[in-house]
């Protein structure tokens, strides 16, 4: 082990960190509007908009993020969708996540128990009332740990970004690996790395899910 | 007096299984009106209908002298009447659940302050303290701030009444209010609705409790395969000598026993 050429890269380490950090959180955000605009146009587009946009979600979860990104990157400029690296690497986090959160979302929506929204109606809620108020918090509430789960897939999918040249964490460990021969190391740094976010993801997600066991579906 | 609710020749089938055939009857204002039968006899579904949860097939349905979804056409055809009249026939009732439905997110005076915020736009103070003054109503003014989720079914039952009944509504339907409750929270929900009907609030109450039907209801309307098989005030449905059919269906109760004390009020 050589410990000391990693640490001796520790700025450049640190700033490949951060590109992972300004890929994942914004790419997460962007992938759950997306993943719900999604959702909701199955839900309320009509039988064919439904249809249609299963197919594609169905594509972009059945392909890898690998294939899509390469796609996107260098085949988008011979269809007139010319992007910088990183943009690619948003947008293309944005849509793989986005199809997934879609599904996610969709069987959340699906098991809010139809009594809660008869009793909106009841209550003279309007239909976008409901959807506000009752439909989406309820569906939030379900899909929590899903919705998590999802969060720590798409940071470590952002590894593969570093396939399109964004200067993320992987493409800095990897490319110290090659310059200073200590791969196993750098190897090895990269895997902690995201185990460390991994695990930082998922004690806020089981604080946030504490704080919302009083609110459980009784 | 117009009635509550009236119903002319009501139909509705689930596929090819014909839940309710030809019910006509009437809700008169201020009476409890207890629909009784055994599982599957169709009340539920009756009742639903009478809030347009269920659309039925034919027949009409009038809330308080108002047609219920749909108005009568040419040539005995019916039309639709859009979901803005429906609406608003449907702020004269009030609906309590079996399952309660209360919203899990909102505590229980957010549960009761909701609609009275977004449907009458009361302001804030206003709703909070017509909200309280439900919850007290039912008596849970100390459970304001808990969630569903922190409460026993016969508190929930129970916010959910309030929270119907803060809207003000000029009759209660109430679908099997104590089905999904433990035997001793039972109680506390009946109390509540007993008290409500001394007040002279017009209820329509789908009900196992026989009990409950034969001291508080003024009527009584028995069902058996989607159709009114007895109908009348409770001294007279339960008079003796029963009819075979009300009669099994009497005895399968438990409570049967307070039937037989109070079938002769």
């Amino acid at each position: 082990m050589n410990a000391a050429l990693l640490w001796d890269s520790l700025p450049s380490v640190a700033a490949g960190f951060g590109v992972t950090m300004l890929m994942w959180l914004p790419g997460l955000a962007l992938a759950l509007a997306l993943g719900l605009v999604f959702a909701l146009l199955r839900q309320y587009g009509g039988r064919g908009v439904d249809a249609a946009l299963g197919l594609v979600l169905a594509a972009v979860r059945g392909t890898p993020f690998l294939i899509q990104l390469f796609l996107l990157y260098y085949g988008g400029p011979l269809v007139g969708i010319d992007l910088d690296a990183t943009s690619a690497g948003l947008l293309g986090l944005a849509v793989y996540g986005g199809a997934y959160y879609a599904e996610i979302m969709r069987g959340g929506f699906a098991a809010v128990p139809r009594g809660h929204l008869e009793a909106a109606v009841m209550a003279g809620l309007s239909r976008a009332q409901t959807l506000r108020r009752i439909l989406l918090p309820e569906m939030a509430l379900l899909i929590l740990p899903a919705a998590v789960n999802m969060a720590v897939v798409l940071m470590k999918e952002t590894a593969v970004l570093s396939i399109i040249t964004v200067p993320e964490l992987t493409m800095v460990i990897t490319g110290i690996g090659s310059s200073t021969f200590a791969f196993t190391e750098a190897a090895f740094l990269l895997a902690l790395t995201y185990w460390a976010l991994t695990e930082a993801t998922g004690v806020a997600g089981r604080f946030v899910e504490r704080r919302m066991a009083q609110v459980r579906l009784a | 007096m117009i009635p509550a609710i009236r119903l002319e020749g009501v139909a509705k089938s689930f596929g090819a299984h014909q839940v309710l055939a030809d019910i006509s009857m009437e809700a008169q204002q201020g009476e409890v009106t207890c629909l009784i039968g055994p599982s599957g006899s169709g009340k539920s579904t009756l009742l639903r209908c009478m809030a347009f949860l269920e659309l039925h097939d034919a027949g009409s349905i009038e809330v308080l002298g108002r047609p219920l979804g749909f108005a009568p056409g040419p040539m005995g055809a019916r039309i639709r009447l859009p979901d803005g009249d429906v609406a608003q026939v449907r702020r004269g009732i009030g609906m309590v659940f079996q399952q309660f439905n209360l919203w899990p997110h909102m505590t229980a005076l957010g549960n009761v302050m909701e609609a009275l915020r977004l449907v009458l736009r009361l302001p804030r103070a206003e709703a909070e303290a017509r909200a309280r003054a439900n919850l007290a109503r039912v008596d849970l003014a100390n459970r304001a701030g808990h969630y569903p989720a922190q409460l026993s079914g016969g508190q929930q039952q129970r916010v959910a009444i309030a929270r119907a009944l803060a809207l003000e509504p000029r009759i209660m339907l109430f679908d099997e209010p104590t089905s999904s409750l433990d035997p001793e929270l039972t109680g506390e929900v009946l109390r509540v609705m007993r008290r409500l009907a001394e007040d002279g609030m017009t209820m329509v109450v789908v009900t196992h409790e026989i009990g409950f039907a034969a001291q508080v209801a003024q009527h009584l309307v028995f069902l058996e395969h989607g159709g009114i098989a007895l109908s009348g005030p409770p001294s007279e449905v339960f008079r003796r000598p029963w009819p075979p059919r009300l009669a099994g269906f009497l005895e399968g109760y438990l409570d049967r026993g307070a039937a037989l004390l109070l079938s002769g009020r």
